[in-house]
């Protein structure tokens, strides 16, 4: 009998051990997966650029890609939404060059893989006269080299880290020196001279905090730290406390999604308050302000080119639009206008070029402009980004965000902050 | 001084949000031999318990304290009811309710979003635990001690309970030799379901206590459930005390690594520790020692 017993005895405890630590690490693995950049096994060009985008009927197709299921759904279905109604509008005054939009609505599952395979789909057999969609950049750079190879166009709604600039790419959303910069403006213009960086790891937030290091070398700001966290980190006991005893008078915080919460409430608990140490955010939108708990966040101040409370006629417009076919409970947001307007500006490039051909858009893309939301937009030729207005907001109790500062008008685009001499030397 | 007390204090108070999330575990896992990947899911359906106990009971201080008892008893019958309709079928095959109890997880994140939306959303924090108490030059926020204490009454309940009642005599028998548990007389069945109602419901305890610190989604079990299993299987297969002293040793080295590297990095070195510390004692902290066959 102890003879059977003994290796058993052990055996059963091992065997869940390492059935656990497999676990462990499966989860580890899927984890991570997610957030790797794709590979470029899915950008081997297949038909080198030869256009299949049928004109001869009545309507036209163009495709939607968005991350309607995995983690980036939450965020990119607002998008998807507000590419619905951009387009149905367009249909009901008459379509583009006096065709009907056709959707092809695909699903890029918040995979980067995914989002180049269905592009490469969309594109070459589909025959799509444009993409718009994408969120992260790792699904951007996934789809960039099928864009390229196909030679066909993506309009591209959310800002982003800059330093990109692609022929095949419209940008629509604020390239950093129409928001990381104003935000860093902002917060000298209030006498701010130790800030605490805090972010997710992650490529946006670090190379957002290289250019602010630049700048705060340059301006006379001090850095007094600098904390990154994993993504869907949710103990911020240590950061908050590294921040607390840093001596910083303001925080610029590029976290992204859940970790927002976690750590407004641990600032909130630990007693820091908006008057002695504000946080400017770049990633919390409307949507996302119900999500973190209002109360956990008013006060606060956050960076983009449009909230639901601009005040302008074509905003007004929107609003009631959005609202009208999706709920009132529904904010809109920064990315979700971005998006709005990325789908008229192309059809203002279409009706300059009086063609859907790529090269004609591309052509013909410089100095087009919208009455957007958000104000007068411009595409920029160049380097295919568009002057916007950069608006400083805070949020109040009504879980809108207020501006409370903006810039004087539209920002040229500058995606590899030519313009700056403090930024030599950066990318 | 301050900053190493703080830390210390940041430790202990990671290191009880870890212990709230692998208790139950230590009971289902350690004790029964079940990988229950929902027990995630538990804690998720405790911190919805909140949420939505929130909107019928306006005061938050009073909700709240109703959700401890009721997040109790959501975990503890979505937990008996796995059990009696699948786990009961699959004792000693740990890798088949590995399997199944992740299919059943992902069925559960799906029917929380469509009950309660993808987007996240927020528990109030009653007033009584806004703010910090001021401790020694430091500030010891008030939910993290009110989650400290949580999970110090509910080891403290848990082993008077193994130890004491007729429940914890039961248990512990059919843990360390289900046969003859049986043949004295144990029905083994009913101890079994019972097991996993105590074990699930510490799970949805903490999920309550896990509202207190972030925000509340389909995937909130996600980010605890590795970290639970890592605390039972370091703290001893089948013990509480390897639970409690591992958890607290993690929490603390996790602040202690985090606190002179960074957040990312820290977590890597605890799972070196970890690792290394596997090769040398594979069967954890404290190990049972049983004559059982099983």
């Amino acid at each position: 009998m102890t003879t059977h017993s003994l290796p058993q005895r052990t055996s059963r405890p091992r065997a869940l051990v390492v059935s656990a630590t497999a676990v462990a690490a499966m989860l580890a693995l899927t984890a991570c997966g997610s957030r790797t950049a794709a590979g470029d096994e899915g950008t081997a060009a297949s038909s080198g650029g030869t256009s299949c985008v049928d004109t001869s009927g009545d309507t036209v197709k163009i495709g939607f890609l968005n991350s309607l299921s995995g983690t980036m759904a939450i965020s990119e279905q607002t998008v998807r939404d507000s590419l619905d109604l951009a387009a149905e509008e367009i249909n009901a005054a008459g379509g583009v060059l006096g065709k009907q939009l056709e959707i092809v609505a695909e699903d890029g599952a918040s995979e980067p893989t995914v989002f180049a395979e269905k592009a490469e789909k969309l594109i070459s057999s589909d025959c799509v006269a444009a993409v718009f969609g994408g969120w992260t950049s790792s699904s951007r750079k996934a789809m960039l080299p099928v864009f390229e190879s196909q030679d066909s166009l993506l309009f591209y709604p959310v800002q982003y880290e800059g330093l990109e600039a692609s022929p095949n790419i419209f940008y629509t959303g604020a390239t950093t020196n129409q928001q990381i910069i104003p935000g860093m403006d902002y917060l000298a213009e209030q006498g701010k001279t130790k800030v605490f960086l805090v972010g997710s790891d992650y490529v946006f937030p670090r190379t957002a905090n290289k250019i602010i290091n630049a700048y705060a070398e340059a301006n006379g700001i001090e850095i007094v730290g600098e904390e990154y966290a994993p993504l869907g980190h949710t103990d911020f006991a240590t950061i908050v406390n590294k921040l607390g005893s840093s001596g910083a008078d303001a925080v610029f915080n590029t976290l992204n999604g859940d970790s927002n919460v976690a750590f407004f409430k641990e600032y909130k608990n630990v007693g820091l308050t908006v008057d002695a140490v504000p946080v400017v955010s770049v990633s919390i939108a409307e949507e996302e302000v119900g999500g973190i708990g209002v109360e956990n966040i008013v006060g606060q101040l956050t960076a983009w080119n449009y909230y639901q409370t601009v005040e302008s006629a074509a905003n007004d417009t929107f609003v009631a639009a959005f609202k009208e076919k999706y709920g009132e409970d529904r904010p809109t947001s920064d990315p979700m206008e971005a998006a709005y307007t990325s789908l008229y500006l192309w059809k203002g490039m279409v009706e300059k070029a009086e063609s859907f051909d790529v090269a004609a858009i591309q052509e013909a893309a410089d100095g087009v402009t919208f009455e957007a939301p958000e104000g007068t937009v411009t595409v920029n030729g160049d380097n295919h980004h568009i002057a916007k207005t950069a608006y400083i907001g805070e949020i109040a109790e009504d879980g809108l965000i207020y501006p409370v500062w903006e810039s004087d008008g539209p920002i040229e685009p500058d995606p590899f902050l030519e313009g700056y001499d403090w930024a030599e030397g950066l990318s | 001084m301050d900053a190493l007390f703080s830390q210390l204090f940041a430790g202990l108070s990671l290191g009880s949000v870890l212990l709230l999330a692998a208790l139950g575990l230590a009971l289902t896992f350690g004790q029964m031999g079940v990988i229950n990947m929902a027990h995630g899911e538990f804690i998720m359906a405790g911190a919805y318990t909140a949420f939505v106990l929130q909107l019928v009971i306006p005061d938050a201080g009073v909700s709240l304290l109703v959700a401890l008892p009721v997040g109790f008893v959501v975990g503890g019958l979505l937990g008996l009811l796995l059990e009696v309709t699948l786990i009961s079928r699959m004792y000693r095959r740990p890798l088949d309710t590995l399997l199944v109890t992740f299919g059943v997880a992902l069925v559960l994140q799906q029917l929380a979003r469509d009950i309660f939306g993808a987007p996240n959303v927020d528990v109030r924090a009653p007033a009584w635990l806004s703010g910090a108490v001021p401790f020694l030059g430091m500030n010891l926020p008030r939910t993290r001690l009110f989650i400290l204490a949580i999970a110090i009454l509910s080891v403290v309940v848990l082993s008077l309970v193994l130890k004491l009642t007729p429940l914890g005599r039961r248990i512990r028998a059919t843990v360390q030799n289900r046969d003859l548990a049986e043949t004295s007389g144990v029905s083994t069945r009913a101890t079994d379901r019972l097991t996993f109602f105590v074990g699930s419901g510490i799970a949805g305890i903490a999920g309550v206590a896990l509202t207190l610190l972030g925000s509340i989604g389909p995937t909130l079990g996600t980010n605890y459930i590795v970290d639970a299993f890592l605390v039972v299987v370091v703290g001893g297969i089948g013990q509480l005390k390897g639970a409690v002293i591992a958890a607290f040793s993690l929490g603390i080295l996790q602040a202690t690594f985090e606190y002179s590297t960074t957040a990312s990095l820290a977590k890597v070195l605890v799972f070196v520790v970890i690792v290394a510390f596997l090769q040398v004692r594979p069967q954890g902290l404290v190990s049972v020692r049983t004559r059982s066959l099983a």
